[in-house]
Parts: structure tokens; C-alpha cells; sequence
């Protein structure tokens, strides 16, 4: 019946007072109660897939038990395979993401300072945009072939329109005070850009290259999937054709732990390029 | 106002340069397609893209392919979201729920949308089920997230107000967490329409069996058929903007009580 509100109370109550050792103590044990409960479910899922899989509940290829997809994934990563197939994926979107976030950054910069270049500019970007970077690749694979520029062309193009739209809409939301100061302190344009507008929207801009990265990432798959010979995304289209599913979860796993750790990345990356809105708030 | 004072208007200047570009792009195209500057088969004239589309439309049932497509996003977007609102109001208010299921939906989140297309064919096939299996996954993570949010938000004051006027469980949800919560439900629900038709064009691509037109881009790639890919290109991009616009409407209609409260 109260559950409700403690949840919200008991909330607010570890944010507001937690100076003291004791409440150090308390607030410890409530994470590592957390943590053990956050682990029962999982736990019991992967005791599930054990049960399931040795009781023959289901077929091998449908469902290989536990221990065989972790003895694959062991393997995979004493003969380094598991890593070649990573770094291929992962060098592809550090290449594309940079290409496309560079375009999107000066786009998005050229868009937000001047009306004309909008105006000229967003009605067809909007277009081309509208169309989902999944659509653009059997397009792009017959100008492109399937190399790695196709790749790299794709994973671009899902990191420039976010990138783009978030520091067009970042500059503009600028207050136009901030830029009134910097013409009273006669800054030059260059100045301008670089110690009001670009501050003033770099929020905006984090979420463009969160959003970026992510839409990058799921590019690659999408590419991978579709035209490939290394990488992540390949390892799962060949397990599921050879019906090697240990291989499939693998790689999925792999693919979860990538996208946790660039998350995170951008997190560390976030609060510390913008460490000076913390200390602002602080004092 | 006379003709020409009449193309100096703010809007009419906006208008005349959103449509350089595009103007600019269709002659390139036109002019390099028919002097050969571009190989045809890269860059079909405009004229052989009308005719394609044309042709799909009158022969080739294109129609009947866009509804096939239209039909299994919208299931999977339903089953989707619907599951993912009660999950998401469940973890959101239940302390135990959420201790118990947020870690290990967090932990699937992390996994990119795609990458379960080859797990879900080999345990639903290349079917029907398959495709709405995987647009409801589409459709579930975005709405989950964001439900969850608004709810996790909701103002304390109104739930006092629920606790002094002896709300039950019910009366709740349903007269303060939903409503308190719709703008980020909307939000979610508008996500996840987006999310099921990109959804909707990889299952047609991936599991590629029965109409669509995900699959009908697919086939255009095999046959080496441009203009066949640009016409699909073209729909996806036309149905797409126009579930975005409905979206957007739905969630300024539902949220239209917002304005009269500012």
C-alpha cells in the first residue's frame, strides 16, 4: 500500500542526508542489496536455460545449454578470434563515427550561425534524413560495392544527422545575451564561436554524439549483417547459418558489452567536458 | 502587392531557398543520367524511376507489398508498446519490480537492435512471427525507457494529494502516475513508432520471406535494379515522415490539456 511513496521518499532521503559515516554505511549495504538483488533474475535465467537444455526441453540448435556457450566464448578468446572480430567492427565505427561527426559538427555549426545556409539547407537534409540508414544500404551497396567504404559511408551517415541536428538546434538556443557580452568584450568571431557558441551548446552537442554513436553502432550491425566477412555482425550471420547459436549468443553478448562501455565512455567524456556547469552549480 | 514584392516575404524567400537544392539536384541528375555522364545503371534517369514506380504500382501490386509492411509494423508496434507501458508502470512502481527485473532489462537494452535478428529466426522462423516479434522488441525498449521515467518523475505533491484523498492502488496509476506521466509516455509511444518501422524495413531485409517492401529493396539490389531500389528507398522514406507527423499529432492531441495548464 505505502510502496509507493517510499520508493520516492526513501529516495530523496539518500540523496539529501548522506554526510555522515553511518549514513555512508547504510547507503553501502543498500547498494550491495541492490546489487544481489538485481542478480536473482538473472541467475535464475541462466538456471532456466540450464534446465531447459539439459532435461532436452529443447534441441541443441535451438537452444545450446550454458556451459557449451561459455566454453565457445572461452575459446574464442584463447584463439584471439573473438578480438579480431571486435577490433574489425570497432575500427569501422571509430572511422565512420569520426567522418560523420566531423560533417555533422561543421554542418550542424554552419546551419545554426547563419539563416541563409538553414534555410538552403534543412528542407533536403530533412529529406534525406527521413530515410531510415538502414534503407540507404542496398542503395549504397550498389554504388559502393561492399567494401569498407560502404561501411564506412553507412556508420557515417547514422552519426551525422543527430550530430547535426543537435548543434544546429544547440547554437540556436544559445541566449543571445551571452553573445551580446562577447560583442561588449569586442570578441572576434572567432572568439565568439569558440568561448560563447560552442560552450553555450555543448550540451546540445553531447546528445548529438550520444545519439550519433548509437545510431552508428546499429548501422554496423545492419552493414554487417548485410555485407560482411570479419566483424561482429558477420560472426552472427554465419553462426545462424551454420546454426551455431553458442557462436550467435556470443557475439550478441559481445555486442552488449561494447555498447554498455561506449556508453559509459561517453558518460566519463560528458562530465568531464563539462566540469565547468558542476563547479558552476556548486559554488 | 504586386508579384514581385510578393516572393520578398520572409516565408516566400525560406520557400525559394528550400527549394534550390533540391531543384539544383534533380537537373544534375536529369542532365548527367541523360548525357551519360553517370552510368545509368548507377543513376537510372527520373524518367526510368517513374516508369519503375509506375510499373510496381500498376503490375506489380505495390500496394498490396506497402500494406503488408504497414500491417506488421503496426501489430508489432502495438503488441509492443502495450507491453512495454504495463512493464515499465509495474518497475516504475513497484519497489520490488524494479530491484528485482531494471538491472537485467538494462543489461538487454545494451544489445543492439539488429543483433537479435538471427537469434529470433532460428526460434521463430523467417515468417510472419518472426518479423512481429522483432518490430515489438523495436517498439517495447524505447517505450519502457521512457514510461519509466515519467513515472519515476511524477511530483511529489500529487502523490500526497492521492494518499490524503485515500486513493486505492488503481485510482493511482490511473489518476495520477498515467496522467502525470503521459508527456514522457507520448514521448515513448513516438520513439517506438519510429523505432518499429526501422524495425519493420531490417525484418523485411533479414528475414526476407513474403511481400514488403523492405523485401521488394532487397530484390532491386539482387537484380541490379536502381531504379527499383530508389523507388523503395523513396516509399520508406515518404511512410516514415508520415508516421512522424502522425505521431506528433496523436501526442499534441493527447497532451492538449497541457497548454490550458501553462
Amino acid at each position: 500500500m505505502s510502496s509507493f511513496t517510499d520508493t520516492v521518499i526513501g529516495a530523496a532521503g539518500a540523496k539529501g542526508i548522506d554526510n555522515t559515516a553511518g549514513w555512508k554505511r547504510l547507503r553501502n549495504r543498500r547498494v550491495v542489496r541492490r546489487a544481489v538483488i538485481g542478480l536473482i533474475l538473472p541467475v535464475m535465467l541462466v538456471f532456466t536455460w540450464w534446465l531447459a537444455s539439459s532435461r532436452g526441453w529443447l534441441p541443441e540448435q535451438i537452444l545450446p545449454s550454458p556451459a557449451y556457450v561459455y566454453a565457445t566464448a572461452v575459446e574464442m578468446i584463447a584463439s584471439g578470434e573473438i578480438f579480431y572480430h571486435a577490433g574489425m567492427s570497432l575500427r569501422r565505427v571509430v572511422y565512420g563515427f569520426m567522418f560523420g561527426a566531423i560533417a555533422g559538427l561543421s554542418l550542424g555549426v554552419a546551419m545554426g550561425l547563419s539563416r541563409t545556409v538553414d534555410d538552403y539547407v534543412r528542407p533536403i537534409f530533412l529529406a534525406f534524413a527521413q530515410i531510415p540508414t538502414l534503407g540507404w544500404i542496398p542503395l549504397l551497396m550498389l554504388i559502393f560495392g561492399i567494401g569498407e567504404t560502404l561501411k564506412i559511408i553507412v556508420i557515417a551517415k547514422g552519426a551525422l544527422v543527430p550530430m547535426t541536428m543537435n548543434t544546429a538546434a544547440g547554437i540556436r538556443s544559445v541566449p543571445a545575451n551571452y553573445v551580446e557580452v562577447g560583442r561588449a568584450l569586442r570578441f572576434s568571431r572567432l572568439q565568439t564561436l569558440r568561448l560563447i557558441v560552442l560552450p553555450g551548446a555543448a550540451p546540445s552537442i553531447f546528445t548529438g554524439v550520444r545519439y550519433g554513436l548509437t545510431h552508428s553502432w546499429t548501422a554496423l550491425v545492419g552493414v554487417e549483417l548485410l555485407a560482411s566477412s570479419e566483424g561482429l555482425g558477420y560472426l552472427l550471420v554465419w553462426g545462424r547459418q551454420m546454426f551455431w547459436l553458442d557462436v550467435v549468443i556470443v557475439a550478441m553478448i559481445v555486442i552488449g558489452i561494447v555498447g554498455f562501455l561506449m556508453d559509459k565512455g561517453l558518460d566519463v567524456a560528458e562530465t568531464y567536458f563539462q566540469r565547468w556547469k558542476r563547479s558552476e552549480g556548486e559554488a | 502587392m504586386t508579384v514581385l514584392s510578393a516572393l520578398q516575404t520572409p516565408r516566400a524567400v525560406k520557400i525559394r531557398r528550400g527549394l534550390t537544392l533540391p531543384v539544383l539536384l534533380l537537373i544534375f541528375w536529369e542532365v548527367s543520367s541523360r548525357t551519360g555522364l553517370v552510368d545509368a545503371r548507377f543513376l537510372p534517369s527520373l524518367e526510368d524511376v517513374f516508369l519503375t514506380a509506375k510499373r510496381e504500382l500498376v503490375d506489380n501490386n505495390l500496394f498490396g507489398e506497402l500494406t503488408a509492411s504497414l500491417l506488421r509494423n503496426i501489430a508489432g508496434f502495438v503488441i509492443g508498446s502495450a507491453i512495454g507501458i504495463v512493464f515499465a508502470t509495474l518497475l516504475a512502481l513497484s519497489r520490488a519490480a524494479d530491484a528485482l527485473v531494471t538491472p537485467t532489462f538494462n543489461g538487454f537494452k545494451q544489445i543492439s537492435l539488429l543483433a537479435w535478428i538471427p537469434l529470433i529466426s532460428i526460434w521463430f522462423g523467417f515468417g510472419e512471427q518472426a518479423k512481429i516479434v522483432f518490430v515489438a522488441i523495436a517498439a517495447f525498449i524505447p517505450v519502457v525507457l521512457n514510461t519509466y521515467e515519467g513515472m519515476r518523475n511524477v511530483p511529489r505533491d500529487l502523490i500526497e494529494v492521492g494518499h490524503a484523498l485515500k486513493f486505492t492502488n488503481v485510482q493511482r496509476v490511473t489518476r495520477i502516475f498515467l496522467p502525470a506521466a503521459m508527456p514522457s509516455i507520448a514521448t515513448g509511444v513516438h520513439l517506438g513508432l519510429i523505432y518499429s518501422w526501422l524495425a519493420t524495413v531490417g525484418a523485411e531485409y533479414f528475414l526476407a520471406v513474403g511481400p514488403g517492401v523492405g523485401g521488394l529493396i532487397i530484390a532491386g539490389r539482387e537484380r541490379f535494379d536502381m531504379a527499383l531500389v530508389m523507388v523503395g528507398v523513396i516509399i520508406l522514406g515518404l511512410v516514415g515522415f508520415l508516421l512522424n507527423r502522425l505521431a506528433a499529432a496523436g501526442e499534441a492531441y493527447l497532451l492538449r490539456w497541457r497548454v490550458t495548464a501553462h
